[in-house]
């Protein structure tokens, strides 16, 4: 519990930035005593609320960072709860209390300085605080670790995804009726690099409170800690042409030991599918093999793709079926 | 306070040379054409902006009947992409923008100001012959071979590329824009310089009505954004045809530069959107409560920061890219929520302690408040990028723009086509039509945005033409399905209304609100140059001083005679 507490309020993910949030803190004793405020205004009702916030309909975070995320997501919807209630009442009063009774004029007043005053500064500071947060979740959410165990490049094209994994020499390719799974070990930090080949995709992960564009001529960079082992869906979301509906993975996390045992079994037994990646095996090249926007015709039509939701959303226990197109390039 | 009454009204001489008995007056069609008066104008602008509003909801109706069910195949996917494409292109480029600056303010504002007409009649013609040039030049896009545009109303690179969207339609798309964003640009120059020059004697800047202060700094904001937009199109139509890479990886281009030039358009478009629609309630609010405008000069303030601030927030679109200083954007983005704030207070505290008439233009301004608080909150959780991160491009923004953007368009243009709708006809709308209007709509409103709020956080992207039947998105978007045909429904009452006020009119007079602005000055419709004579203008009201001479504002009362003396000639002078 007492773990929660801080995570709450102080926000801090990992071992590394905790231990040197609470370096700097003991360094310089007024900064503690005002986080220590802060703490205490947060901690009563995370005590209260205990470990499980509302989620407020969203997703609770299956990585640190989608946790984090989630925490900040909570807080600024009780925020949000609390200031709408305020001026929703206010204008719901204004209209039952002040609806017309009589011909009788009401006062012509106008101005009134302090009450003016504090409807700007209030705010101003409400909009303070919710930023400051949102400066320490957004340094969390975007640190890129020095060490990761995993490295994995995804790149986004039309319609489908490459997962790369450079030091082990394994590419995972799917499109629109084969979606591809990245598997990475649970428990420990992915770093993805994603690019794009073609026109602007959107890396998303419902579960992991995450989403990040893919570009032309952008490489972006960020980790994905998966807390535990699973299955989780994703989807491209930003609009990229004809099929972008269709353009689904899965992130599969199992632990560490069937992550090596997947790679080992990746390289020694290549599954060459009938993928566009087949053709140009050993080049990581996705611009021969992509289908160009002037052969729409040749991939697959709306009546012919239902092939792309059988999805077994159930966790699997072995890593090596998951994935849907694999070959070794070493 | 007999002051005021004593006055004798400032005699306009030049303004009313009532000539029509002299010269043939063309007609009907020819009339129409030929006809630089704002007001016919301003008809001719609102009229249009309806009709691409019905084919715009139309298209809306055909995309969520595609997604009533998982794996729709009601439209196919193309169908799909050119539909959300012109569903955004035409609501956002040619309805909501041209009904507001175009239509109300054409109208509104020179009568608001004590004007006979705009400063440039002429050029004010052609920015409407532009906008329904542009409008059909878009819509030609659904009768060429390669089908409308399909790339969204954002059009980014390289999507919008020649590679990627080859069709005419694309291109037409573009010129439609472009056509429309010079029309949106006289406009903005016509609309500075009525404001800045052709005020009444008397009406300085503080005298101003609200809703001319908020056309203002709307028409000075679609001079900083427009040319942007036109410059950017222009570079892609150019990456298009004439060979350039301004776009483009391949040729050394940036497509990051397209996204930050549209969104530096993009984000002051939005409160070009928004700003004279907060005009309108913040205008007739104060009328049905049968007071003042609380903190007027705060309200003029927060419009003008609003302004000020839409400038330098256009990356909290682009928060997902990895390419843009989170904190900054974050920041400025936060900060909108103040002076939005205060304009709620302000009208708050203009209700407060009034007689407020609940008649149906103020029934839409009620369901604005409401729409507008929820759409504004969720605004300000994404002002948090981490929370853009796990939202960003989910039906979680599809509904905060919706509630924002139908919020003001929707509810508030329709409290001000409610409002002003006596004063252009000289008519009444039907009261009881009119709240069925209003209920139908509210509730259809929030049957439709609240369930994609849920479909949002649960992971749903937009503009995905199927989704998979798992994610248990199905029930949700039914509901919503449900609530965009009941407002579709509650249109059919607008209609009927306007069809019943036309066969059996109901005479409204000139002043049936107990209006503040000069426009109620006047006859309903006003005549051809608007006015014969004015009334003194001493205060923002000066149709309220004038008709409750012994009920001015409190602080008007007190400043008493040396608020009177020798402003006459602070303010503009017609010509």
């Amino acid at each position: 519990m007492a773990a929660n507490v801080v995570a709450v309020t102080a926000l801090p993910h990992g071992k590394s930035s905790s231990a040197t949030s609470i370096a700097s803190l003991k360094s310089q004793p007024i900064r503690l005593r005002r986080g220590m405020a802060i703490l205490a205004a947060f901690a009563l009702p995370a005590i209260l609320g205990g470990c499980q916030l509302p989620t407020f309909g969203g997703f609770r975070g299956s990585t640190t960072q989608g946790h984090d995320e989630f925490l900040l997501w909570a807080w600024t919807f009780i925020a949000a709860i609390v200031v709408g209630a305020i001026v929703g009442l206010l204008i719901l009063w204004s209209v039952f209390r002040y609806r017309r009774r009589s011909d009788e004029m009401p006062r012509q007043f106008q101005y009134h300085f302090g009450l003016e005053m504090a409807y700007t500064i209030i705010p101003i500071i409400i909009v303070g605080v919710l930023f400051y947060y949102t400066v320490i979740v957004e340094n969390q959410v975007d640190a890129v670790s020095t060490n990761p165990a995993v490295n994995v490049t995804v790149t986004a094209f039309q319609w489908g995804w490459e997962f790369d994994y450079p030091s082990s020499h394994i590419e995972v390719r799917g499109v629109t009726t084969e979606n591809p799974t990245m598997v990475v070990p649970a428990g420990e930090a992915v770093t993805i690099t994603l690019v794009s080949s073609d026109v602007i995709h959107g890396f998303y992960v419902p579960a992991f409170n995450f989403s990040r564009y893919a570009q032309p001529g952008i490489t972006n960079t960020f980790d994905l800690n998966v807390e535990h082992s699973g299955i989780y869906k994703g989807q491209c979301t930003q609009f990229c042409g004809l099929y972008h509906s269709l353009m689904l993975f899965q992130v599969q996390a199992v632990t560490p030991t069937q992550f090596s045992s997947w790679v080992q079994s990746e390289q020694q037994h290549p599954i060459v599918q009938n993928s566009p990646a087949s053709e140009s095996a050993g080049s990581t090249t996705m611009t021969a093999s992509t289908p160009s926007p002037s052969s729409n015709a040749t991939v697959p039509t709306a009546s012919s793709s239902p092939s792309a939701y059988s999805i077994a959303p159930t966790p699997s226990s072995t890593a090596a079926n998951a994935p849907t197109s694999t070959k070794a390039a070493a | 306070m007999t002051l005021l009454a004593e006055l004798p009204d400032v005699d306009h001489a030049p303004l009313d040379h009532d000539d029509h008995g002299h010269h043939k007056e063309p007609t009907w069609i020819l009339k129409w054409l030929t006809s630089t008066d704002h007001k016919m104008i301003g008809l001719n602008y609102m009229i249009t902006a309806m009709v691409i509003f019905f084919l715009s909801g139309a298209m809306a109706l055909l995309l969520r009947v595609q997604l009533t069910t998982p794996n729709g195949a009601f439209l196919s996917y193309q169908q799909f992409n050119e539909l959300f494409t012109m569903h955004g292109s035409l609501m956002l480029y040619l309805f909501a923008g041209p009904f507001a600056f175009g239509g109300l303010a054409n109208y509104i504002v020179p009568l608001q100001v004590g004007a006979p007409d705009m400063a440039f009649p002429r050029l004010n013609a052609l920015s409407f012959w532009l906008y329904l040039t542009g409008s059909i030049t878009m819509l030609l896009g659904f009768i060429t071979a390669g089908g409308a545009a399909s790339f969204g109303w954002v059009a980014y690179a390289p999507l919008s590329g020649v590679t990627s969207s080859p069709g005419a339609g694309a291109d037409l798309w573009i010129l439609a824009l472009l056509l429309t964003g010079f029309s949106a640009i006289f406009t903005g120059v016509n609309l500075v310089t009525t404001i800045f020059y052709l005020r009444a004697p008397g009406m300085t800047m503080f005298r101003m009505p609200i809703f001319t202060w908020n056309m203002l700094v709307t028409a000075i904001l679609i001079l900083i954004a427009f040319p942007v937009l036109t410059a950017a199109l222009i570079m892609l139509y150019a990456d298009r045809h004439f060979g350039t890479h301004i776009y483009s990886v391949q040729g050394g281009g940036v497509p990051l530069l397209y996204q930050n030039l549209f969104w530096f358009f993009g984000h002051p478009e939005v409160y070009i959107l928004a700003l004279p629609f907060f005009g309108i309630v913040t205008e007739v609010i104060p009328v049905m409560s049968r007071k003042p405008l609380f903190g007027y000069k705060g309200m003029v303030f927060a419009t003008l920061s609003i302004a000020a601030l839409s400038t330098g927030v256009w990356a909290h679109h682009m928060f997902t890219t990895g390419a843009v200083l989170l904190p900054f954007f974050s920041l400025m983005s936060y900060l909108i929520a103040v002076p939005t704030g205060i304009k709620f207070f302000n009208w708050i505290g203009s209700m407060w302690r009034g007689q407020i008439t609940f008649n149906t233009p103020m029934l839409f301004c009620i369901g604005f408040l409401i729409a507008f608080l929820m759409g504004g909150l969720t605004g300000v959780m994404l002002a948090s990028p981490p929370i853009d991160f796990a939202t960003h491009d989910t039906y979680f923004v599809v509904a905060h723009f919706h509630q924002v953007l139908f919020g003001t368009t929707v509810f508030a243009g329709f409290a001000g086509l409610y409002y002003w709708y006596p004063k252009m006809f000289g008519r009444h709308l039907r009261e009881g039509l009119g709240k069925w209007h209003f209920w139908l709509m509210f509730i259809g409103f929030w049957l439709t945005y609240m369930p994609q709020y849920l479909l949002g956080l649960r992971g749903m992207p937009r503009r995905i033409a199927v989704y998979p039947g798992d994610p248990g998105w199905q029930g949700l978007n039914q509901a919503s399905t449900v609530g965009a045909f009941i407002i579709a429904l509650s249109f059919c009452f607008l209609l009927y209304n306007l069809w019943i006020s036309w066969k059996r009119p109901l005479p409204a007079g000139d002043n049936p609100w107990d209006g503040h602005t000069l426009e109620w000055f006047t006859t309903s419709p006003p005549s051809h140059h608007n006015f014969t004579h004015l009334p003194r203008i001493r205060s923002e009201r000066p149709v309220w001083d004038y008709n409750h001479p012994d009920h001015v504002t409190i602080e008007h009362a007190a400043a008493g005679h040396t608020h009177s003396h020798g402003s006459a000639d602070a303010g503009g002078v017609p010509e």
